[in-house]
């Protein structure tokens, strides 16, 4: 049962400190994990850094790397989800020539149909923004790619969780 | 009058802050943190540092080693001994990146180390300057953690976080990086000790209901066995261990790195489990009904395999790092916590009891083991000497009361199995890096941090040469040292493996050595060599009863193996005897 690869999206809370970054990317690589997808940015705390890491793998080996992350002397908590237990979003740009926009009458279609924001536009290319599900991303891909995509870019996964994570009371505890 | 009173009002606040340089600073921060000794070797981006060392000498005495890595296993030997921070310096580039192996062995085995290494200065970071590495992210993989100064006013803080981090909860090495510019630089100095970090949560809480549990699970207990690991010696819980051992009745083994925290001579003390470990202890791992491991880690050099590691028993594991919990085995309940709070919690929960006829399995056992491997190692018959033999007359000589530290291989199992230990803290070897070359060195800094003890490296033939250079180190500081090389003309170990599971086919292991004996007083240390049983005694007696470091070099039998021995991917219940 612990022996079934899934994805997990792991939800870090650490210190903002230079090298972090290698400590904790190097306790997948030394178990030869691949990292799917990483963000970091600030959270919810002032002065506490948020990581959002998305991986295949068991149970078993989540659990063992959650408690080596934990173990790092500036990470505050580390978690672990199921899809189920967040919610999450990737976003991607696509940047596409601008004759298209006006000569296949088709792309404003998909732009309107599929909640895509049009970010800027001039004489020779547009750039169109989305943010959703991988799935979503991709079908505007699809449907996109035909005309010819100059450049394309999908953000990692972002998620917030349902349940609380009390972060902010863990580190009144700590100090006291 | 007047001059008077300014002079005192200018000198208050210089008792909180006065204005020096990064480099003094450095130096300060280690008095303040009770450093005496530290282990180095000087480069360009350190030598402002070393400058400020040469003024305060009186204060603080840096020793010279011979390489770095000495300098950082010297400092774990000085660190094991004695239970403090061990600090060891160098330079950027080549200096820092020859720390590494000496810090990856702390970190494995749970050594407190501050290590401080000096770097280019801030403008030239990222541009191939000379010396330059990144030794912030080579380290970061081996240390407990690390970090880079480019200012001066940031050094107190960051070195009082190292040695905080460094001894607290599991210990570990920490690394800290100087660039060159944040030494020479000025600024108003204070030093304040660090107690806590907000990210870090060294010792968990004892859980009451926990220690209950494995109360109830002991007590109710038909034939419980405790493992204990180094977790009791750097807890300091030895007291408690052997008064939860004696209440229960508990036959209790040892690992590699718990040696020592009990006598060898205790009625309920089963020997040490693992690889090369006793047969006893190894055997009744798969038959008792609850086992109890205090501060150890299921390494699996412990283990064999793990599918078939004591599935019949109940596992109660007292640890203070939460991610050991179930990493390797599963446990029924855990006692997070450090061992000696958690053995104090336990032991009125405990009820009066004794096992005997539990413990004379493990006697049983042991007198299997004694008349097929003991036996023939401690009082050989056949002419070559043995390994085993040399372990039995220094601890006759030293009557248990030497620090033991060895080094890596056959002469490190052999020094483990029969050296015995009357105090704690005497067993300095390298178990879960196996550091070949780590025993010249450590016992330099275990001997300075204890000069009361007798130390006594035991070394092969092997890994002594990879630290040789250390006897420089040695005849300079006169450190009296005693240094046994098992001399087999063998890396015996892997020959070992070679002619177990390799048809004999002893690809690279035979040595060609060099005299010893010559090269030792080539560092003017009293060398001595024996290859005659009759000269053993002596020879010993003589080395032991020196009062300056000494050599001896005994040539044993070329190829003996160590048993008992559990082959690697085997049961602990199919270890061999032959």
């Amino acid at each position: 049962m612990d022996t079934e690869k899934e994805l997990y999206t792991v939800s870090i809370y650490t210190e903002n400190n230079v090298g972090l970054l290698n400590r904790i990317s190097a306790i997948f690589q030394r178990r030869k994990i691949n990292i799917e997808s990483i963000a970091s940015s600030a959270s919810e705390i002032h002065g506490v850094f948020r990581w959002t890491i998305v991986v295949v793998v068991t149970e078993e080996q989540i659990k063992k790397i959650i408690g080596q992350i934990e173990k790092q002397v500036e990470v505050i908590k580390a978690y672990y989800h199921r899809d189920e237990d967040i919610i999450y979003q990737e976003s991607c740009l696509f940047k596409i020539k601008s004759d298209l926009l006006f000569d296949e009458p088709q792309i404003q279609n998909i732009i309107k149909e599929g909640n895509v924001n049009i970010v800027t536009v001039n004489k020779v290319f547009f750039v169109l923004e989305k943010s959703g599900r991988r799935h979503e991303i991709n079908e505007l891909y699809n449907e996109l790619s035909p005309f010819g995509i100059m450049q394309f870019v999908r953000s990692g996964r972002i998620a917030v969780t349902k349940q609380e994570m009390k972060i902010s009371e863990m580190l009144v505890a700590f100090n006291n | 009058m007047e001059d008077t009173q300014a002079v005192a009002k200018k000198e208050q606040p210089t008792k909180k802050s006065v204005r020096i340089t990064g480099s003094e600073a450095v130096v300060k921060c280690l008095l303040e943190e009770g450093v005496d000794i530290i282990y180095g070797y000087p480069g360009g981006a350190i030598m402002p540092v070393y400058d400020e060392l040469y003024k305060y000498q009186t204060q603080l005495h840096h020793v010279l080693t011979r390489h770095e890595q000495g300098a950082t296993h010297a400092a774990q030997g000085y660190a094991r001994i004695s239970g403090k921070v061990g600090v060891a310096m160098a330079t950027s580039g080549p200096g820092a990146t020859n720390l590494i192996t000496g810090i990856a062995d702390a970190q494995i085995d749970s050594t407190p180390l501050v290590c401080i290494t000096g770097q280019v200065g801030s403008h030239l970071l990222g541009s191939d300057a000379f010396q330059e590495t990144d030794i912030i992210g080579i380290s970061t993989p081996v240390t407990k953690w690390n970090h880079q100064v480019t200012k001066a006013s940031e050094i107190p803080e960051v070195i009082a976080k190292a040695f905080y981090i460094a001894k607290s909860g599991r210990p570990g090495p920490v690394l800290i990086d100087i660039t060159k510019n944040a030494q020479f630089e000025e600024f108003d100095f204070s030093y304040e000790k660090c107690t806590s970090i907000r990210s870090y949560k060294p010792v968990p809480e004892v859980q009451t209901s926990k220690v209950q549990e494995a109360a109830d699970i002991i007590n109710a207990a038909k034939k419980p066995l405790i493992v204990w690991g180094q977790g009791v010696i750097l807890g300091e819980a030895e007291a408690e261990l052997k008064a939860v051992m004696e209440k229960a009745g508990i036959p209790s083994a040892w690992t590699i790195l718990g040696a020592s925290a009990i006598p060898t001579s205790h009625p309920l003390n089963v020997g040490m489990v693992g690889m090369h470990g006793n047969y006893a202890p190894n055997k009744l791992t798969n038959e008792c009904d609850v086992l109890i491991a205090i501060g150890m880690r299921f390494d699996d050099r412990v283990t064999g395999n793990l599918e078939t590691y004591a599935k019949q028993a109940k596992v109660i594991h007292f640890e203070i790092d939460p991610a050991e919990v179930d990493k390797n085995v599963k446990t029924d309940v855990a006692v997070l916590g450090d061992a000696k709070t958690s053995l104090s919690a336990l032991l009125p929960l405990l009820n009066e009891n004794s096992h005997d006829s539990w413990l004379n399995e493990f006697k049983k056992l042991y007198q299997v083991e004694f008349e097929q491997v003991i036996k023939n190692d401690l009082n050989p018959t056949k002419e070559g000497l043995t390994m085993g033999e040399v372990l039995k007359k220094i601890n006759e000589e030293s009557k248990g009361q030497a620090a033991i530290v060895s080094d890596v291989g056959q002469h490190q199992m052999i020094a483990c199995r029969y050296a015995e230990f009357n105090q704690t803290k005497s067993n300095i070897t390298s178990g879960g890096l196996g550091t070949m070359g780590f025993a010249l060195p450590a016992a330099i800094g275990a001997k300075m941090a204890a000069p009361e003890r007798d130390v006594v490296a035991i070394i092969g033939d092997g890994g002594y040469q990879m630290t040789i250079q250390e006897l420089g180190t040695i005849f300079q500081t006169r450190v009296p040292v005693k240094i046994v090389v098992l001399n087999n003309d063998f890396l015996g170990m892997v020959r070992q493996w070679q002619q177990l599971f390799f048809d004999k086919r002893y690809a690279s292991t035979e040595l060609i050595n060099p005299d010893f004996v010559q090269i030792a007083k080539g560092y003017h240390i009293e060398a001595k060599r024996v290859s005659k049983r009759e000269e053993l005694d002596e020879a010993i007696k003589e080395m032991m009863a020196s009062e300056s470091a000494y050599f001896l070099e005994v040539c044993v039998e070329k190829e003996d193996n160590v048993f008992p021995m559990i082959p690697t991917g085997a049961s602990v219940s199919d270890i061999r005897l032959s």
